[in-house]
């Protein structure tokens, strides 16, 4: 019998890999979880977690750390994106590679350095730590704003820019009415690429002598003390809290989404 | 037609726009848009009707120029400060909108309150036909109902103008055809201007008032349909507006005109001798038995086109193009018959192929080199440019017939050739100068070719061959065919 093959076949490597390392990690995880240390099944686990002023507090700090890093992330990154996509620059490739090129750089060498940089002009970094973690996180993941804004703006077709200054709209209408709703899937995706990793990356916090915790930090703890019982917990608090974010990033751009498969149609 | 005394609405006086890297689209161009025209910007791709349009529009400045509104310049205005709306190429309705507030966008814009919106947006959906349709999102409709909605959006503001780029390309034969006669339909009930581009002849003769043939950043003719299908003023209009014989003849008589061997009556006069370029119509040849015709030839080829059918036919001189209702055999011997009133009569353009160099040096027993901008000639006689001169003092001095010394440094002088004694060559070391085909048109027996130069100098050369657009050519004209004169 000949051997028929299928293209579906081509996905059985990345089925292998997802069941080994990330639907048996998941479980695990949610086993942990959701058990006491002699295997029963208890809640006790999250209630201690939202009872624990201590925890509650580091998972309130990250949520201020990662709010500000994004928001302080767009505002740099979405007139960067615009002027690199909408300006005829000839260069303007060139530049945007300047701006991404430190994602080709190891992070801990980055870190490293900005580190040196921030000494050189604090003297003492302990002094500031919260700005200067504000200030290694946004050094750290402008990229990954300024990118997915770069392409929604560049796929905005100048007409529509036209077409509303056509019908008179100002410049500043022109940008209100119509390219900020329509880069709207550029700013959910920056905003997921960087408001999640933003709570969680606490290498950024130790280089910078911040003590205080982030979720990110607290997983570490746990796990490293082998408490995988309270590690998971935060784990799946974030898990929720990234699936919340999804769906609602998810529902809207929804209309855009569709739009795109009703023309590929 | 009735001609009505119009107001002028917009007027472009010698606009000229050079883009930011360097390419001039538009030379000295100026044209005039009389109050509730349709006016159409015809020609090729490349040939600047769009840019004169987002000039218009305010999406372009010219570099230089004057852009009048009512009178007014409003080169610097921006696009939101004119009374001026346009439907783009690819309709640029806003995805995000739906129906309602794409078409409501401009009028929100003016703050007006909601109920007059929503009875403005109402009437131009009944307008176009799209009642009911305001809660539809934008990418649920057809690219016919999108052009609509991009009509109704425009002219809900109820501009002084309407600025139509391009916008029935994008549709299907048949949509095209509607909506040419919607567009038409609805001028007539808005009474505003209608400024419309399009690269389809059909659709500007269908649709328009005035036509403005362009090519190559100039206009060409400007004219009613009628005009511009029957009148055409040069080559290029003849043979861009619907199909034509063009063939290569002079005036022989008066109201004679000879051509394909053959001398036929005609109704434009011009002096015996005349070089001129007559333009016949395909529907204009009348086929007859082999024999009773003005010109005698073989069926090529008869092919159906669904009303009519094409037919081709090879006389001695020429293949001509028929347009009839009948069918013939390949290989039957018919006769062709044209009409005086069908023969449309274009002289020479006698500025062609003339440019101005200066006398550089004598070539001591050979003769003047003179260089021109684009080439240098050499070895031209002495008696081409002084009649009768000759040498002297070992090529030191020129003498005229009296032995009197000519002071011939640094004068200026015109070489010109006609078409058909240029030859055009793929070696670039052939000809006296190089350049690009930039475009051609086949005559009777050979295609005309218009060749640029580096330095944006045309010349006319006719060849037999076929050439492609943009191919790389040089050209020569042999040394007794060139014609000099002093300026």
């Amino acid at each position: 019998m000949k051997y028929a093959f299928s293209r579906k076949q081509l996905a059985i490597p990345y089925a292998i890999f997802l069941v080994l390392f990330v639907i048996l990690p998941l479980l695990v995880v949610i086993f942990y979880a959701f058990t006491d240390g002699e295997g029963h099944v208890s809640f006790h686990n999250f209630l201690a977690f939202f009872a624990s002023s201590k925890t509650v507090g580091t998972l309130l700090y990250s949520i201020v750390i990662a709010v500000t890093t994004t928001l302080i992330c767009l505002l740099i990154a979405y007139p960067t994106a615009y002027v690199l996509a909408k300006t005829n620059i000839r260069s303007g490739d060139a530049l945007l590679l300047l701006f991404v090129l430190p994602m080709w750089i190891n992070f801990t060498l980055r870190i490293t350095a900005l580190k040196e940089i921030l000494t050189l002009l604090e003297g003492n970094l302990a002094m500031h730590p919260f700005l200067n973690t504000i200030v290694g996180m946004v050094y750290d993941f402008l990229p990954f704003m300024i990118l997915p804004l770069y392409n929604a703006l560049v796929k905005l077709d100048d007409s529509y820019m036209e077409a509303a200054q056509d019908l008179g709209a100002s410049r500043r209408h022109v940008f209100l009415k119509v390219v900020l709703p329509l880069s709207v899937p550029g700013i959910v995706s920056g905003v997921t690429m960087v408001l999640l990793p933003a709570m969680t990356n606490y290498v950024v916090l130790d280089m910078v002598y911040n003590s205080t915790y982030i979720m990110g930090s607290l997983i570490g703890s746990y796990f490293s003390s082998y408490d995988w019982h309270n590690g998971s917990v935060i784990s799946i608090i974030l898990l929720i809290i990234i699936g919340v974010s999804t769906l609602l990033s998810n529902r809207y751009t929804q209309g855009e989404e569709n739009g795109r498969v009703g023309n590929l149609r | 037609m009735e001609e009505k005394a119009r107001d002028t609405l917009i007027e472009l006086k010698h606009i000229k726009k050079v883009f930011e890297d360097g390419v001039t689209v538009i030379e000295d161009l100026s044209l005039e848009v009389k109050k509730g025209e349709f006016v159409t910007l015809l020609g090729p791709s490349g040939c600047g009707k769009t840019t004169i349009l987002r000039m218009i529009g305010g999406f372009e400045k010219p570099t230089s120029g004057e852009l009048l509104l009512n009178g007014k310049d409003i080169s610097s205005l921006p696009p939101n400060e004119r009374p001026i709306n346009t439907v783009f190429q690819k309709y640029a309705l806003f995805p995000h909108l739906n129906v309602y507030d794409n078409i409501a966008f401009g009028l929100k814009l003016k703050g007006l309150d909601k109920k007059t919106q929503e009875e403005k947006v109402k009437k131009v959906l009944d307008m176009v036909d799209l009642a009911g349709f305001e809660k539809r999102s934008i990418s649920t409709l057809s690219g016919g109902q999108q052009q609509r909605i991009a009509i109704a959006r425009a002219i809900v503001n109820e501009p002084e103008v309407l600025l139509l780029d391009e916008s029935l390309s994008a549709l299907d034969y048949k949509m095209r055809k509607e909506m040419q006669l919607e567009l038409k339909e609805m001028h007539r009930k808005l009474g505003i201007t209608f400024i419309f581009v399009t690269h389809d002849q059909e659709e500007a003769l269908t649709m328009s008032d005035k036509v403005v043939v362009m090519s190559d950043g100039d206009i060409q003719q400007v004219g009613t349909p009628e005009d511009i299908y029957n009148e055409p003023a040069n080559l290029f209009v003849a043979d861009f507006i619907g199909a034509s014989n063009i063939f290569k003849g002079k005036m022989v008589g008066k109201k004679q005109v000879e051509f394909g061997g053959t001398v036929f009556e005609c109704v434009d006069d011009y002096d015996v001798d005349t070089l001129i370029d007559a333009v016949v119509r395909p529907e204009d040849v009348e086929i007859t038995e082999a024999g009773k015709g003005q010109l005698e030839g073989e069926v090529l080829t008869c092919d159906f086109k669904g009303i009519f059918y094409v037919t081709n036919v090879k006389t001695d001189r020429a293949e001509v193009e028929i347009h009839n209702l009948k069918s013939f055999r390949t290989g039957d011997r018919v006769g062709l018959n044209i009409a005086p009133d069908s023969i449309h009569i274009i002289p020479y353009d006698t500025s062609i192929n003339h440019y101005e160099g200066r006398l550089d040096r004598l070539l001591p027993g050979r003769g003047f080199m003179i260089v021109f901008e684009d080439f240098t000639l050499q070895d031209i006689p002495y008696s081409a440019i002084y009649p009768g001169a000759r040498e002297a003092d070992e090529g030191h001095e020129l003498l005229d017939e009296k032995g009197q010394e000519i002071s011939w440094q640094g004068a200026g002088v015109v070489v010109s050739f006609l078409p058909e004694d240029a030859v055009l060559s793929d070696d670039p070391e052939a000809g006296f100068v190089t350049g690009n085909i930039f475009n051609f048109i086949y005559m009777d027996d050979h295609y005309r070719y218009r060749v640029r130069s580096e330095s944006e100098e045309d010349y006319i050369v006719n060849d037999e061959y076929l050439w492609n657009h943009g191919d790389h050519v040089s050209i020569s004209v042999p040394m007794e065919k060139l014609h000099f004169e002093r300026k």
